[in-house]
């Protein structure tokens, strides 16, 4: 039976279409098979990160209702085998995700594939909720900022009262901390809270620091999910972290601001 | 496990309106513990007593604690009563006993009135026990009985806990943005950086413990201070905050 693992974090542009896609990827190039879906219904986002926006036929919600089958909504992604891609509808809302439409997709899914990567909306509310309910693991995708903490600490009540495992008293979600945007120089300057501050504060395991880096818009805009991008130093973050999810030991990179030799310098901020 | 409740007491417009108020008050009456009524010279020595202080006891209302007795005995508390008036005290009620003594009460018009915690006499000029020698003070009695809502896992922001009728203690930490009410006490094994409003049915004597005070708020029977007037001193100590003479007192401990 395949995993479920929820990319969430309450607040919005923090990472989580980034990080969904930088996981599900690297699950694959792992050799594990793995399918990403967009719960950001009517704001999708995850085909772009992706690369695959021009091949999108049916939708997560087409096959919630019963117009599709799930095998005709997931698309193949060009570039990696055993990874695939479930998009949303850009033209309905959550309301669309009712509880039994995906649970019947979760259950399809959960026979054939080994990690199913769920990429929740912003928010609270249905969507988020509905991107969380079914999940096994959670990565909490949070900025060093405090209003990103507490929204992260805001989810992690809902995953431990209103997930599934929650409501059915099975073994509770396991959390794991993803902190984006990390950018060490700014937090020796104190304009960022540090590793400890946050750890401090939600109190759950470190699962990878993705370290501030051009690279992430750069693959956005071209759709090459970042974890490609391996001389990037998010790229490499995200490989670890992927790799500490699957239980190898990994030390944590990129906490302290890099010695920059006269090279980088020319270079400027770019990597 | 999580539910709100108003923090506010408001009163219906409709009742302000109304010939009367009913509410929930308590006030102190003398309690005179019955020991053994077969004694010859009962009213005798009652009498003696309140000729020490006869304005003290001038229908003064008296609540008689029948617990001291076997049960055993014919009580006839119309005559008690009657006796009673005539050294110038009120009987109104009895407390604890043999359920026949009760009801032979509640026959002449002495309900049975709940137990309360036992006060201290020291209202009286005269403290000793007013019947005789022999009387004991009055054994402690049990406080109500509270139920405390054990929680061991995080309490995260956006979650509100309530304790009705008792204690919370949480073994974990308290997020900024989370809400733990007690009608007793709150203890936090942890950091607490949420809100804490203990004793919210009105009990001044309620307590909040914390290994770490980074609360938002703290209350305590209705009086609060929050994060911004809690002295920096406090800032992350173990603390714990109670009531003192109608202030809201913090102690590092």
């Amino acid at each position: 039976m395949g995993q479920i693992i929820v990319m969430t974090s309450g607040k919005g542009g923090v990472g989580k279409t980034t990080s969904s896609a930088a996981f599900a990827t690297g699950f694959a190039l792992r050799g594990h098979k793995t399918v990403v879906i967009d719960f950001d219904v009517g704001l999708r986002n995850l085909d772009l990160i992706m690369g695959c926006e021009r091949r999108v036929v049916f939708d997560f919600i087409n096959v919630i209702n019963g117009e599709a089958r799930l095998s005709q909504a997931l698309i193949k992604d060009k570039r990696i085998e055993n990874l695939y891609i479930l998009p949303t509808s850009q033209t309905r809302d959550k309301d669309a995700l009712t509880k039994d439409g995906v649970e019947k997709v979760m259950e399809e899914l959960r026979k054939e594939f080994e990690f199913i990567v769920c990429d929740s909306p912003a928010g609270i509310e249905k969507g988020a909720l509905m991107a969380l309910y079914f999940a096994d693991q959670a990565i909490i995708v949070t900025n060093p900022e405090v209003s990103s903490v507490r929204d992260s600490d805001r989810v992690l009540g809902m995953l431990a009262a209103r997930s599934r495992r929650a409501e059915l008293g099975l073994e509770p979600v396991t959390e794991h901390l993803l902190l984006t945007r990390y950018d060490p120089e700014r937090v020796v300057r104190g304009e960022m809270l540090n590793v400890e501050d946050v750890l401090d504060i939600l109190a759950i395991p470190l699962l990878g620091i993705i370290p501030e880096s051009q690279a992430v818009l750069r693959a956005s805009n071209v759709g090459v999910p970042v974890i490609l991008d391996d001389v990037s130093t998010a790229g490499q973050a995200y490989s670890d972290a992927v790799g500490r999810f699957l239980g190898e030991k990994i030390e944590h990179r990129f906490i302290k601001p890099q010695k920059r030799g006269l090279f980088a310098w020319l270079r400027g901020n770019s990597a | 496990m999580s539910e709100g409740i108003g923090l506010t007491r408001t009163e219906n417009v409709s009742d302000k309106d109304a010939p009367f108020q009913l509410r929930g008050g308590s006030v102190n009456l003398m309690l005179m513990k019955l020991v053994d009524m077969t004694s010859d010279s009962f009213y005798e020595r009652l009498s003696d007593k309140v000729r020490q202080a006869p304005n003290f006891f001038r229908n003064a209302p008296l609540v008689l604690d029948l617990d001291g007795l076997s049960g055993d005995e014919n009580l006839d508390f119309s005559d008690i009563r009657s006796r009673l008036r005539a050294c110038g005290l009120m009987a109104i009620g009895v407390q604890g006993g043999a359920p026949r003594h009760q009801e032979a009460a509640l026959r002449v018009g002495l309900p049975a009135l709940p137990p309360g915690r036992p006060a201290r006499l020291d209202t009286a000029p005269t403290a000793q026990p007013i019947v005789a020698a022999k009387v004991q003070p009055p054994p402690p009695q049990e406080p109500p009985p509270r139920t405390t809502l054990f929680v061991s896992e995080p309490v995260r922001s956006g979650r509100q806990l309530y304790a009705a009728g008792g204690d919370l203690v949480i073994t974990n930490l308290v997020s900024a943005g989370a809400e733990l009410l007690a009608d007793g006490n709150i203890h936090v094994y942890g950091a607490l950086r949420g809100r804490a409003l203990a004793g919210i049915s009105g009990d001044t004597n309620a307590r909040i413990l914390c290994l770490s005070l980074e609360a938002e708020m703290v209350s305590i029977a209705g009086l609060y201070r929050v994060n911004e007037d809690i002295a920096p001193s406090f800032y992350r100590k173990p603390v714990q905050i109670y009531l003192k003479e109608g202030y809201l007192c913090l102690d590092t401990f």
